[in-house]
């Protein structure tokens, strides 16, 4: 079962009391922008076989949005934060850099 | 390829079963082919198959980096069907239906095709406004489907228990010549038929790379080394993000887990399927007697082919209010597969920004019940440049806003 710690009440929650709520740090798209944009801010998600940012809330806990880097292939859990931020914070960069040599921000996976 | 039938059985028989041969050769790669299938599951095979059949396109190579069927399709649950809301849907559901009827005999090869009927359970309101809707839209469509009653439901199925506390049975969508088929036999059967045309089934052989020229492929990358094409058919569920990367494309797809289950055998007690939508949860019965069960597919990104317990848990908890009679059975076995979710929850067939390469993904919960009438059109695709049964598919109905909308419209896979 997957385990994540909740970065705002501190509690390491089951997966039983977390609602899944798909992929971090997607950029915004509304009226005025091209097609092109709309299109890959709806529909295109990274789905990387590897480093995957994700949106998580603590539904039966805090209730609290936050965000989780895991691994998709391994299922490993590389670290929780804040969702306050547009990218991760720099701790969870080198945590993943240090476990998957090679791996950049945003160089999907 | 020697016939099977009753007379080989007995030939056989006489000689203590020394003259089967091998159902498909195991080759190794030529230099070139017209057609390069990447993955060995039904739908990659059965794409290969129609190819050959009414193409006459036989110089073609189907890729798979495990064992041919060992994907989704040997992991599925097998239920056919074919009683969507949306045309496109209806028209190539249908078609693969209308296939598997006589699958085995086209392919000389038993698949246990058991058009044994399929119920959708309405459990609320609005499930019975919905399944009236698609019982209309199927009439129109020519799938043969009907609303029964309360009554009905309990007469195909007596161990139902109507009048349960949470999700009491209102009614049914019926599909009488909807089923079940043997999962490994579909993969297997087409195998065995590819093969006999002299198409190569390369297993154990991992396509790590797209060679592409001036916009068009030219050929892949594999374990066993670089072969060349005409033609590519990425045809990998779950992995069709990664294969779309090394083509130089992206796609508007996710893959999760989706689980199911089997009991320990008992005596036959449910000859139909039953789907029960608003729980999540799916049950038949195999013709071993284990109770075939599934679910919803779990919340996160996966690629392990692992789910999580409490998703089951919650699958097996809402079937045992319907059926309380499973409530003491031990469960045997429990897997999971790798889906590929789409937007829209509908597939996609359809040519890609790269010249020469097709893709056909995206079945996602739902895509063993397709496999003949996806393997007809997407070979008609890559043959011709057209199909009526994929046109609806394409790629860029996202950008456009052409959604075949079963998320909403069917509110459940399989
Ligand atoms: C638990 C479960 C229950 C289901 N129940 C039903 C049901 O009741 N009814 C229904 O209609 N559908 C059901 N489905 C869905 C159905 O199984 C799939 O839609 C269908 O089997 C997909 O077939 P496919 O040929 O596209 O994929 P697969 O059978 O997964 O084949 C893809 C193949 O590609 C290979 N591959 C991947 N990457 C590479 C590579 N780089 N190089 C070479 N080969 C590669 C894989 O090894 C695999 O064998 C279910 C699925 C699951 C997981
Ligand atoms: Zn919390």
């Amino acid at each position: 079962m997957l385990i994540l710690n909740c970065p705002y009440c501190g509690v390491d929650a089951e997966e039983t009391e977390l609602a899944a709520g798909g992929e971090a740090h997607l950029k915004r798209f509304g009226p005025g922008s091209s097609d092109d944009e709309f299109h890959d801010y709806l529909f295109m998600r990274e789905n990387p076989k590897g480093v995957h940012f994700e949106r998580w809330r603590h539904a039966n806990g805090c209730g609290k949005w936050f965000h989780a880097a895991r691994c998709t292939n391994t299922l490993e859990v590389f670290g929780t934060y804040t969702a306050q931020t547009s990218e991760p914070p720099q701790d969870i960069k080198d945590a993943i850099a240090a476990k998957r040599p090679g791996w950049t921000w945003r160089e999907f996976s | 390829m020697k016939h099977y039938s009753a007379f080989a059985v007995a030939r056989e028989a006489l000689r203590y079963h020394t003259g089967w041969e091998r159902a498909w050769r195991s080759p190794e790669p030529k230099k070139r082919y017209d057609v390069i299938i990447i993955g060995a599951g039904g739908h990659g095979l059965a794409t290969a198959y129609y190819l050959g059949k009414n193409y006459g396109i036989q110089n073609v190579a189907v890729i798979e980096k495990g064992w041919l069927g060992g994907g989704n399709t040997g992991r599925n649950t097998t239920i056919i069907r074919s009683n969507y809301l949306q045309d496109p849907s209806a028209a190539i559901y249908e078609k693969a239906r209308g296939l598997y009827e006589d699958l085995s005999q086209d392919l000389n090869y038993n698949i246990m095709f058991s058009p044994r009927g399929v119920i959708m359970l309405a459990q609320t309101q609005h499930e019975i406004r919905g399944y009236q809707r698609t019982a209309h839209a199927n009439a129109l469509q020519g799938v043969k489907t009907e609303w029964i009653g309360p009554e009905r439901v309990k007469e195909l199925v007596p161990i139902i228990n109507l009048d349960g506390p949470r999700y009491p049975v209102l009614g049914g969508l019926w599909q009488e010549r909807g089923g079940t088929a043997r999962h490994d036999a579909v993969a297997w059967g087409y195998a065995r038929a590819c093969s006999a045309m002299g198409m190569d089934i390369i297993q154990q052989c991992e396509v790590t790379g797209v060679r592409s020229q001036d916009g068009r492929v030219v050929g892949v990358d594999t374990t066993k080394g670089a072969i060349d094409c005409d033609k590519l058919g990425i045809v990998v569920a779950g992995h069709s993000g990664q294969l779309a990367e090394m083509a130089g494309f992206r796609l508007p797809l996710e893959a999760v887990a989706l689980q199911a289950l089997v009991s320990e055998p008992i005596k036959p007690c449910m000859d139909v399927v039953v789907m029960a939508n608003t729980v999540h949860g799916y049950m038949s019965q195999s013709d071993k007697g284990e109770m075939v069960i599934g679910g919803g597919t779990d919340g996160f990104n996966n690629f392990t082919q692992r789910g999580s317990f409490h998703h089951i848990e919650e699958t097996v908890r809402a079937l045992v209010e319907t059926f309380p009679m499973i409530s003491r059975l031990k469960m045997l076995r429990q897997w999971g597969g790798i889906v590929d979710m789409t937007g829209d929850r509908s597939p996609i067939l359809s040519k890609t920004p790269l010249g020469g390469c097709f893709i056909n993904c995206g079945w996602g919960t739902g895509g063993f019940k397709a496999i003949p009438g996806s393997g007809w059109g997407m070979a008609q695709l890559m043959a011709t440049g057209h199909s009526p049964l994929t046109e609806a598919f394409s790629l860029d109905r996202f950008k456009e806003g052409r959604f075949i909308d079963e998320s909403v419209a069917a509110g459940v896979a399989h």
